[in-house]
């Protein structure tokens, strides 16, 4: 099960049209996910990262390559997949029990079905009693959670998030890194995780793809061998830096001296 | 608490509209003007107490009229605007359509409506719908053109039918374009009854103050528009309140936001 190829992106090539303009997002980009694994994109922001997973979920066509879910063609298809866009995308109309049953009303459940499957699972989603708030009156960390609550009931084994914590405070962020990962160790999904940071990537992956700026090209490949369950306190080891100063490298980023980054810094 | 806060930003308008009417009746009565020319408020108040039944069945009259045409543009705005949203081609070919047909005039329109439909409730309530589809159509198109892709991607991976993303999505996103499309129509659709009755009617407002006018009873005339406006801010009410009852999520609710975050 562990080594079946989940999602494969053979060689491809993605444009954008912005009026006249062609704009090259993806350069033969190739990538995998294999069953149960948690692999991340990292990458600046205007890499097409966020092209990847749409590509990926079959919401938008590749000009070149093959996309591959369970060994099928995704052809530009939408795919039923746990497609978690940047923006949370709850619907400020509908409560948050209402919103994370929509995955499972499209699939033609009774709504009393589905709200029973959802209020079952707000405990472990840290959303216990706020099945009938609204969007606006939850915190930030609170709508992503319902908003991963929500994709988790999508049912489908691959996950496609993108930057589901780029919009929270560093704090809220950290403690929602711990919360993912025992909710993925705990339904064992297939993870294709976009992010922009270098410590979220390295903390939560089993692999990791570095890309670079536009047009997006894979840099390097990189297996983090990490023990699990991980904990932050990883974050101060020397392997995880050794990492860190890989990927620092793969990103080419130039880090001017005098702001005081102390990355040069090995054990 | 909110309740007084808002009565009390009304006072200054109440209170200036108490002094106009005051000044009004003391200039009637000092100058002596003729009653058919400017009557005192003294005067349609009077007026309007005599012919209050009578004034009721006009109003209920025309009332029936406005909710027809009403009810009638909903309908119709809702279908096209759907229709248009889901076949490009044919919002591109109706909707400057749409917009050009707003130029002519109404009351240019009335007449061949009435030619067409005689003088009963149906061309009554065809003219009130021509006024209220646009508003409604026009703001119900911009709603569902500005609903977020990214919302429809994403009911997609969920592999939602159309019906779904349009009930769930689109529909709840249009609806305060729909409201404030509503709100205009609904002052509208009064004036696009009268319009109806001034030109061939057996009875409504607009008859009543026809026959007020041609028999100066000028009272009577103002008493009849003192309904019309009470006519109107009752529908405009009604509106607000259908749209806070259909949008619960657009509500304040400051307490349970505090309980949310004291949690």
């Amino acid at each position: 099960m562990k080594n079946t190829i989940k999602l494969n992106l053979e060689n491809i090539d993605a444009t954008y049209y912005s009026g006249e303009e062609l704009l090259p997002v993806l350069n033969n980009v190739s990538l995998y996910v294999k069953s149960g694994e948690f692999v991340s994109v990292l990458g600046p922001s205007g890499s097409g990262k966020s092209t990847i997973l749409k590509i990926a979920a079959g919401l938008l066509k590749p000009d070149r390559g093959r996309v591959l879910i369970d060994n099928r063609h995704v052809n530009g298809k939408p795919q039923m997949v746990g497609y978690m866009p940047q923006q949370d995308l709850l619907f400020p109309w509908k409560t948050l029990k209402q919103n994370a049953a929509l995955p499972l009303l499209a699939r033609k459940w009774t709504k009393n079905k589905a709200f029973a499957r959802v209020e079952e699972l707000l405990p472990a989603f840290g959303l216990e009693g706020f099945a009938n708030y609204y969007p606006h009156q939850l915190s930030g960390g609170m709508r992503q959670r319902a908003a991963l609550l929500r994709t988790m009931l999508i049912e489908s084994d691959l996950m496609l998030l993108d930057e589901p914590f780029g919009a929270l405070d560093a704090l809220t962020r950290e403690i929602l890194q711990d919360w993912l990962l025992e909710i993925w160790e705990r339904f064992k999904r297939s993870v294709l995780f976009v992010t922009h940071s270098i410590d979220e990537a390295i903390y939560l992956s089993d692999r990791v793809y570095v890309i670079t700026e536009r047009p997006g090209k894979i840099a390097i490949e990189q297996k983090i061998e990490l023990k699990r369950p991980r904990s932050k306190t990883v974050l101060t080891t020397s392997l995880f830096s050794s990492y860190k100063q890989l990927l620092i490298d793969a990103l080419n980023i130039k880090f001017p001296d005098s702001t005081g980054f102390d990355h040069q810094q090995k054990p | 608490m909110k309740k007084w806060a808002s009565i009390k930003d009304n006072l200054p308008a109440v209170g200036f509209l108490i002094f106009l009417i005051a000044i009004w009746e003391l200039a009637a009565r000092a100058a002596d003007v003729a009653a058919y020319i400017l009557p005192a408020p003294s005067a349609i108040a009077m007026a309007l107490v005599d012919n209050f039944s009578l004034l009721l069945e006009h109003t209920r009259v025309t009332f029936i009229a406005v909710i027809g045409g009403l009810a009638m543009a909903i309908l119709v705005a809702l279908i096209l605007a759907i229709a248009m949203d889901r076949w490009k081609p044919l919002k591109q070919a109706l909707y400057p359509v749409l917009v050009i047909s707003q130029a002519i005039p109404i009351f240019a329109l009335a007449p061949l409506i009435l030619i067409w439909f005689g003088a009963g409730l149906l061309p009554k309530v065809l003219i009130v719908a021509l006024v209220c589809f646009f508003p409604l159509a026009v703001n119900l198109v911009e709603g569902f053109s500005q609903v977020d892709p990214e919302a429809v991607d994403l009911m997609q991976t969920m592999q939602a039918n159309r019906w779904m993303i349009m009930s769930s999505v689109q529909l709840p996103f249009a609806m305060p374009f729909f409201f404030s499309g509503l709100k205009i129509a609904a002052t509208y659709s009064v004036l696009g009854a009268i319009i109806g009755e001034w030109l061939a009617a057996r009875a409504g407002l607009g008859i009543y103050m026809l026959r007020a006018m041609h028999s100066f009873r000028t009272s009577h005339l103002f008493a009849s528009i003192i309904v019309v406006v009470i006519l109107s801010l009752t529908l405009f009410k009604l509106v607000e309140l259908s749209g806070w009852l259909a949008m619960p999520w657009q509500r304040e609710s400051n307490n349970r936001l505090n309980k949310a975050n004291n949690k």
